[in-house]
C-alpha cells in the first residue's frame, strides 16, 4: 500500500507558506537569502514527510551562519527562521533569544560557564542569535574567557540539536576568520548565508517603505534628491544599509520642520510633505562636492 | 513506607518525559521553576538547599531538565524536588511540588514520646 | 380570616412616602449595599414592599415621630433604589438597597446580621425574603481581620502543593469510643489522607469524651505523620455549650499539638469571631462546619443564600468552609457553587449573574477561605471534582475512604491515587472532564483499592433537580 505525503499542503496547512509570502512582501532584494530560507524550508518539510511515512532519517543540523553588513535584515531573517523551524516541528518553542559575547561571557574565572549555560536555558526550545559573534575569540588577550563559552556552544551545538537552533551574526571576513581558528565551531555549521548589500534601486524601495509607514510622502525632487543622497552616501565608510536609510530620514524630518517652523503658517499637504532641500542640506553632498 | 511528600508521592516515579510536562504547565501559568534537595525531609524542614536559583523567564522545559540531572549527579543520596512559583497577587506562593529524585535509602522517621504530666504524651519527630 | 389585600389596606404605610424608596440613587463607595428577593403580599406594589425592606432594616419608624427630627435621618434610612422582577417568576422581585456605613459596628457580624436581617423576614406585606447577596465597601471590609491563616499559609504550614487536599469525616457518626475512634483516625491519615474530621455533633457525649477523643486522635495523627513524612491533622471540634467551654477545649487541643481545630456555625458569630482571633493568636487553621445553614439557605424564595453567608464568614474569619460539592449528596448546583467557591477563594469577585454573584467584591486583601467539599462523593468522581473547583479545595470522602471493601487504608490509597493520577494527567493538558473515567480506569489496572472503589460505588450519582439555580440560566441537575 502506498500512502502519500503533500508536501504543498504541509507547507500551506503549517503556516509557512504564509510565512514566507510574507517575508517576500515584507523585506526588500535579498534574493539569495530569500531563496536558500526556502530550500532549508523545504528540508524541513521534506524530513516532516519521512517520519510521518515512516522512513528512517536522521534530524538535519540546522545551526547557521549569516555573514553580511549591517543594516542588510539579519535579525529579522533571524525571527522569522525561528517561527518557519517552530512551525515545521524542528524547535518547540520557536522564540528567538538575541545576545553579543558580552551576555556570554564573565569577567573573571568561574563567571563565564553559568552565564552561559542561563543564556543557553532561556533559548532551549527556540533559535540563538549571536551577533558578532568573533567577538568570542581574544587570542591577544590571555585573561579572555571567551574560550569558554565557546567549548560550552560546541558541546550543546553538538549533542542537543533538538533542544536548540544556534545562528552566528557578523562580517563576513571576520566570521571566516573566527571559524578558522575555531574549526570545531565552524563544521557545526550546517548553513552560511550572505546576506548582500542593498543596490540603490532596493534602497528606493526601502526608503519608500519607510516613508509611508511614517506616514509621509516625497516630493518628486525630493525623491531625486535622496536617489543621488544614497549614490553617494553607498561609497561612503560606515554604510549600514536600511539603517542608513532610516537616518537619513530622520534627519531629513528634522531639517523639514526647521524649515516649515519659518515659513510659521503651514497647511496638511506641507506637514506630510518631505522636499528636496530637506536632504540636499546634508554633509554627504557637500563632502562629494569637496 | 516511603516518604510520601510532592505532589504525585502516591504514583510510581516520574520518568523526565512526565518530569519535563509538568515543567511545561509550570510554564505555561509563568510559574518560576527552581529546582532543591535535602538529606533532611523531616516534615518541618521548610527550607530544602537551593540548587542555583529559580529560573524566570524560561520558555521550555529543556534548560530545567538539565539542572534536575545535574543535581541528582551532584547529589545521589538526597531527596530532590521541583517547585512552581506563582508571583500573582492574591497567590506570591509556591504552586506546586513534586519529587523528581530519592535516595537509594528511604528515611525513616519514629515517634518518641516523653511523658508529661496526667496522660499527656510530649511528640518529637526524629529520624530513625 | 379577610383577603391579605383588604387587610393591610388602610393600614398600608407608605414606606415609600417615608423617604425609604429612592429610585436612581448612586450608591456610594462606602455604602453596604444587599439584595433582596422579595414576594411581596397581593396588593403591595413591589417598590412599596422593597422600600419596606429598606425601612424594617433601618430606622423603621411607620409613623412620623418628632424624635426623627433630633437627628439626620436622610443619612441613616437605608434606600431603596432599584427593583427588578425576577425573570421568569411572576410576583417576584429584586431589590437593591444601600445602608450608610454609620449603621454599622466596626468588625461584628453579629452586629451587620442583627441590621439587616434581624427584622425584616417577619414582615407581614411579604410573603416571602431572601437575602441573595450583598457588597461590602472595601471601607467596611478593612474593620475586620478576616481568615487566621488562609489558603496560601496553611499550604505553607502543611507543605503541601499543586492539588487538593483530602480529608475525611469519622463515620459512624455518633457511637465510637474515643480510642476505636482514634483507630479510624490512623488508618486514614497512614492510607494517604491530609485530613480527618470530627462529624457537627461530636462534641462531648456519654460514649466519647471530648479529652479522650483529642488525646487518641492526636496520637493517631503523630504516628501517621511519622510513618508518611507527611503533616497530617484531623479536625478536633471544639464546640461547647459555653464560651469558656470552647476555649478551654481549644487550649487542650493546642497543648496536644494539632494544627487545626474545628467549629461549627451553630456557635454564632460572636463566639466565631472571638475563636477566630484566639486561632490567629495560637496559630491554629480554623475549620468551620456549616452546620444548620440549610435552614437558611436551601429555599429559593426565603431565607439567607449561602453566598451571603460565606462572606460573613470570610470576613468573621474561617479558614475552611464547606461550600458544597455539586456533585455529591447535599443540595448544590455546579453554577451556584462554584459562585460559593469564587467568593471565598477570589481576591476580587467579580459581578457573574450565572453563578448568583450580583456585585463585584473588592477583598481589601483579606485572606482566602478554602472550600471544603463533603458529602456523598467518591473516588469515581474524581475528574468531575478536580474539573469543576481546581487545587484550592479540601474533597472530604467519608463514606468513601471508611466504606472501602478492602479496609480504610484502601479506601484513602484509592482516593490519593485517583487525585494524583488525576492532576497529573490535567497538568498534561488532557481533557479529565471527558476522558476522566478512561484515566482513572487506567490507574485502577495497578492499584486494586482504587479498582475496588470504582467497581464499589460506580453507579453511585445523586440526581435530584436542584431547588436553588441561578435565574439567569435554564434549569439544569447533575449526573
Amino acid at each position: 500500500m502506498t500512502e502519500t505525503f503533500d508536501l504543498h499542503a504541509e507547507l500551506r496547512d503549517s503556516g509557512v507558506t504564509e510565512v514566507l509570502d510574507e517575508l517576500d512582501r515584507d523585506l526588500v532584494g535579498l534574493v539569495p537569502v530569500k531563496t536558500r530560507i526556502r530550500e532549508i524550508a523545504s528540508l524541513l518539510v521534506v524530513d516532516r514527510a519521512r517520519a510521518a511515512l515512516g522512513v528512517e532519517g536522521s534530524k538535519p543540523s540546522l545551526h547557521m551562519c549569516f555573514t553580511g553588513n549591517p543594516g542588510t535584515g539579519k535579525t529579522t531573517v533571524a525571527m522569522r527562521m525561528a517561527t518557519i523551524l517552530h512551525r515545521l516541528g524542528h524547535v518547540r518553542k520557536g522564540h528567538l533569544v538575541a545576545v553579543t559575547r558580552d551576555d556570554l561571557v564573565g569577567q573573571y574565572i568561574g563567571h563565564t560557564a553559568p552565564k552561559t549555560k542561563e543564556v543557553l536555558k532561556r533559548a532551549m526550545g527556540g533559535v540563538l542569535f549571536i551577533d558578532e559573534a568573533y567577538y568570542l575569540h581574544r587570542p591577544e588577550n590571555e585573561r579572555d574567557y571567551g574560550q569558554e563559552a565557546i567549548e560550552i556552544l560546541m558541546q550543546v551545538m553538538e549533542n542537543q540539536r533538538d533542544d536548540l537552533v544556534v545562528i552566528f551574526a557578523g562580517y563576513k571576513d571576520r566570521m571566516d576568520t573566527f571559524f578558522r581558528s575555531n574549526p570545531g565551531l565552524g563544521s557545526r555549521v550546517a548553513h552560511n548565508i550572505d546576506f548582500p548589500d542593498y543596490s540603490v534601486e532596493e534602497l528606493e524601495v526601502i526608503a519608500g517603505k519607510m516613508v509611508a509607514g511614517l506616514g509621509l510622502k516625497l516630493s518628486d525632487r525630493a525623491a531625486q534628491a535622496l536617489t543621488e543622497y544614497l549614490k553617494l552616501r553607498i561609497r561612503q565608510p560606515n554604510f549600514s544599509n536600511a539603517r542608513s536609510v532610516r537616518n537619513a530620514l530622520d534627519r531629513a524630518r528634522l531639517r523639514q520642520a526647521r524649515r516649515l517652523l519659518e515659513v510659521g503658517r503651514v497647511d496638511a499637504n506641507m506637514l506630510v510633505t518631505l522636499e528636496a532641500d530637506d536632504f540636499l542640506a546634508s554633509r554627504v553632498f557637500a563632502a562629494a562636492n569637496a | 513506607m516511603k516518604i510520601t511528600q510532592g505532589t504525585f508521592s502516591f504514583l510510581p516515579d516520574l520518568t523526565d518525559e512526565q518530569i519535563a510536562k509538568q515543567v511545561d504547565y509550570a510554564l505555561a501559568q509563568h510559574w518560576a521553576i527552581s529546582v532543591e534537595y535535602t538529606d533532611d525531609p523531616h516534615p518541618r524542614n521548610t527550607y530544602w538547599e537551593m540548587w542555583g536559583m529559580p529560573m524566570f523567564d524560561l520558555k521550555d522545559a529543556a534548560g530545567v531538565l538539565q539542572e534536575v540531572r545535574a543535581c541528582r549527579k551532584a547529589n545521589p543520596d538526597c531527596y530532590i524536588k521541583l517547585n512552581g512559583f506563582d508571583s500573582t497577587r492574591g497567590f506570591e506562593t509556591m504552586r506546586m511540588s513534586f519529587m523528581v529524585h530519592r535516595p537509594k535509602v528511604e528515611a525513616k522517621y519514629k515517634l518518641r514520646r516523653d511523658e508529661d504530666a496526667g496522660r499527656l504524651i510530649r511528640y518529637t519527630l526524629e529520624r530513625a | 380570616m379577610v383577603k391579605a389585600a383588604d387587610r393591610y389596606k388602610a393600614g398600608v404605610l407608605k414606606y415609600r412616602e417615608m423617604g425609604y424608596w429612592v429610585p436612581g440613587y448612586e450608591p456610594k463607595e462606602t455604602d453596604v449595599i444587599a439584595v433582596f428577593r422579595i414576594t411581596p403580599q397581593e396588593g403591595v406594589d413591589p417598590e412599596e414592599a422593597a422600600a419596606a425592606v429598606a425601612g424594617e432594616s433601618s430606622t423603621a419608624t411607620w409613623t412620623v415621630v418628632w424624635t426623627d427630627r433630633l437627628t439626620a435621618c436622610e443619612n441613616y434610612r437605608a434606600k431603596a433604589y432599584e427593583v427588578q422582577p425576577v425573570p421568569g417568576i411572576e410576583g417576584q422581585y429584586f431589590a437593591w438597597i444601600a445602608y450608610d456605613l454609620d449603621l454599622f459596628e466596626e468588625g461584628s457580624i453579629a452586629n451587620l446580621t442583627a441590621s439587616i436581617i434581624g427584622n425584616v423576614f417577619s414582615f407581614k406585606p411579604l410573603k416571602a425574603a431572601r437575602l441573595e447577596d450583598m457588597r461590602f465597601p472595601a471601607a467596611y471590609v478593612k474593620t475586620y481581620k478576616g481568615p487566621p491563616t488562609g489558603i496560601v499559609v496553611e499550604r505553607e504550614r502543611l507543605d503541601k502543593y499543586g492539588r487538593p487536599l483530602l480529608g475525611a469525616t469519622i463515620k459512624p457518626k455518633l457511637g465510637l469510643s474515643g480510642k476505636n475512634y482514634g483507630r479510624v483516625v490512623y488508618e486514614a491519615l497512614v492510607g494517604g489522607l491530609d485530613f480527618t474530621k470530627d462529624d457537627e455533633n461530636i462534641n462531648s457525649q456519654p460514649f466519647m469524651h471530648w479529652r479522650d477523643r483529642f488525646s487518641f486522635c492526636m496520637e493517631a495523627v503523630q504516628k501517621a505523620q511519622a510513618a508518611s513524612g507527611e503533616v497530617k491533622g484531623h479536625y478536633l471540634n471544639i464546640t461547647a455549650g459555653t464560651m469558656e467551654e470552647l476555649y478551654r477545649r481549644a487550649e487542650f487541643a493546642k497543648q496536644l499539638g494539632s494544627c487545626i481545630v474545628m467549629v461549627d456555625l451553630v456557635i454564632g458569630w460572636t463566639a466565631i469571631q472571638s475563636m477566630s482571633n484566639w486561632c490567629r493568636d495560637n496559630d491554629m487553621i480554623l475549620h468551620m462546619h456549616r452546620a444548620g445553614h440549610g435552614t437558611y439557605t436551601r429555599q429559593k424564595n426565603h431565607g439567607v443564600s449561602f453566598r451571603v453567608i460565606a462572606k460573613w464568614l470570610r470576613l468573621a474569619g474561617c479558614d475552611h468552609l464547606h461550600a458544597g460539592t455539586a456533585v455529591g449528596k447535599l443540595e448544590g448546583d455546579p453554577m451556584t457553587v462554584q459562585g460559593y467557591y469564587n467568593v471565598c477563594r477570589d481576591s476580587y469577585t467579580k459581578k457573574d449573574l450565572p453563578r448568583g454573584i450580583f456585585f463585584d467584591q473588592d477583598w481589601a486583601g483579606l485572606r482566602k477561605v478554602m472550600p471544603v467539599a463533603s458529602g456523598g462523593i467518591h473516588a469515581g468522581q474524581m475528574h468531575q471534582l478536580l474539573d469543576l473547583f481546581g487545587d484550592d479545595v479540601v474533597l472530604q470522602f467519608g463514606g468513601g475512604t471508611i466504606g472501602h471493601p478492602m479496609g480504610i487504608q484502601a479506601g484513602a490509597v484509592a482516593n490519593r491515587v485517583a487525585l494524583e493520577t488525576m492532576v497529573l494527567a490535567r497538568n498534561e493538558f488532557r481533557d479529565i472532564a471527558n476522558e476522566g473515567p478512561e484515566i482513572l480506569a487506567t490507574a485502577a489496572k495497578t492499584c486494586k483499592p482504587l479498582e475496588a472503589a470504582l467497581k464499589t460505588w460506580k453507579d453511585v450519582s445523586f440526581n435530584y433537580t436542584s431547588t436553588d439555580t441561578s435565574d439567569f440560566l435554564p434549569q439544569v441537575s447533575v449526573a
